[in-house]
């Protein structure tokens, strides 16, 4: 079944489009890396998915109705992780985990909670404050989301950023898991996944307008 | 008790929780308000006059001003965190309604602004020798007061939240909509102290408490979805 549909879809910044209008079909149960060279809308597709853009045009169809009508019921199926992940640094890692699985409508026990933790190797770090962290490690605070939330549709922006080898490949065996229990993953890497099955939405510059004015 | 509502109630004990946890591991950010209006009082008998007849005139007037001043200086930082930190695309992202977000944000920062001024206050009261009938109508003024400017202050502070500087613009936007609560709640304080019927003014203060708690998280709300996906 049709999950997500991409209708002649594209973004907008100041005027001009960003990349050529796509049409898409995400199912459930897929891994789908969006593919395009820097400033061709990766990030801006996956914030315009999330509410986070307004200037569009076309339209997304969430189980075959436009998903900005169904914005509610769509919004408690996602999980979005941005370039900004939004994790206080002077908060503890549970503590930013307990407000983040608060505020998305989950009740998250303590125990899972450490165990969300531990999965990305954050076992220690339970209690340390988030600005006593390194990059990566606050980065792996964000993506315990994961493994704390039941979300099936999980939007991923550059979520390999600052992670180590080990790490990216327990995270790349962590969307495999998800997508085998019939979640669905949209995410954007620069990074060659070790993953078979992965399809491709790839996003074509518009240069129209730059050929236009030279 | 339903799931829906036990979630919510949940979610938004986590975020009051988190909110009470940031400010009281960030204390200067909370001090700095207190700071300003004891040091900004404290100068104005150095300043102007020791003379106790006309401190005690411009008591009330002066106490307001400050408190309202003192509420906009910590007003700019109430989404600023939020909003570059990715917490706000969070919070725009989630089921949870955003007006309760904002709801829950403003309440804490009323928490931890508006009610220090408004204990504050009679200390600052003495100083400017304040006449004796007029504190307990500054305080209930203020503690209205204070709640509303945190509620209208919330509005300019989502507006401008994405501006680099937006201070200045924020006071813009705001000083009109403090005018008429200054004048109310100064005129409490004044008719209190020269043993004039007060009752009036007040009742306009919770009137605008009421339309500002009404309006403000919705307003808020939107103002924030339009600086984040604008």
């Amino acid at each position: 079944m049709s999950l997500l549909r991409f209708d002649e879809f594209t973004c907008w910044r100041s005027d001009e489009s960003l990349f050529n209008p796509v049409n898409f079909n995400l199912n459930a149960g897929e891994i789908v890396q969006v593919v395009g060279p820097n400033g061709a809308g990766k990030t801006t597709l996956l914030r315009c998915l999330c509410g986070l853009y307004d200037d569009y045009q076309g339209d997304i169809f969430w189980q075959n109705s436009p998903w900005r009508s169904r914005f509610y019921d769509f919004a408690q199926s996602l999980l979005y992780l941005g370039h900004n992940p939004g994790v206080k640094k002077s908060l503890t890692a549970a503590e930013n985990l307990q407000w983040y699985t608060g505020i998305q409508k989950g009740i998250a026990a303590q125990l899972r909670i450490e165990q969300a933790l531990a999965e990305v190797g954050l076992e220690e770090y339970t209690n340390t404050l988030c600005q006593e962290m390194s990059a990566g490690q606050l980065r792996r605070v964000a993506l315990a989301r994961l493994y704390a939330s039941d979300r099936p549709l999980w939007v991923l922006d550059e979520p390999f950023t600052a992670i180590d080898i080990a790490g990216v490949s327990r995270l790349e065996q962590q969307l495999q898991k998800h997508v085998a229990q019939g979640g669905t993953v949209l995410l954007t890497t620069h990074q060659a996944l070790a993953i078979e099955k992965v399809k491709n939405l790839t996003l074509e510059p518009c240069f129209d307008e730059v050929l236009l004015e030279s | 008790m339903s799931l829906e509502s036990y979630s919510l109630r949940y979610a938004l004990s986590v975020s009051l929780k988190r909110e009470l946890l940031l400010a009281a591991r960030q204390k200067s950010e909370l001090f700095n308000p207190l700071l300003f209006f004891l040091v900004v009082v404290i100068f104005i008998p150095l300043g102007i006059t020791p003379d106790k007849i006309f401190l005690a005139k411009l008591a009330p007037g002066m106490i307001w001003v400050f408190a309202l001043l003192a509420t906009l200086l910590s007003l700019e930082s109430l989404f600023k965190a939020d909003f570059e930190d990715g917490s706000l695309e969070q919070m725009l992202v989630s089921p949870l309604s955003l007006s309760w977000i904002v709801g829950v944000k403003v309440f804490c920062h009323w928490l931890l602004t508006g009610v220090p001024l408004t204990l504050l206050a009679p200390v600052l009261g003495i100083m400017l020798f304040l006449p004796a009938d007029a504190y307990i109508g500054l305080m209930i003024s203020l503690f209205i007061g204070t709640a509303c400017l945190s509620l209208i202050g919330a509005i300019g502070a989502a507006l401008t939240v994405s501006l680099r500087r937006g201070g200045l613009v924020l006071s813009l936007i705001v000083m009109p909509l403090y005018v008429p609560i200054l004048i109310f709640g100064a005129d409490t304080v004044n008719n209190l102290a020269q043993g004039l019927p007060y009752i009036f003014s007040l009742l306009i203060l919770g009137v605008f408490f009421f339309l500002a708690l009404l309006g403000a998280p919705f307003a808020s709300a939107g103002a924030l979805r339009i600086s984040v996906t604008a």
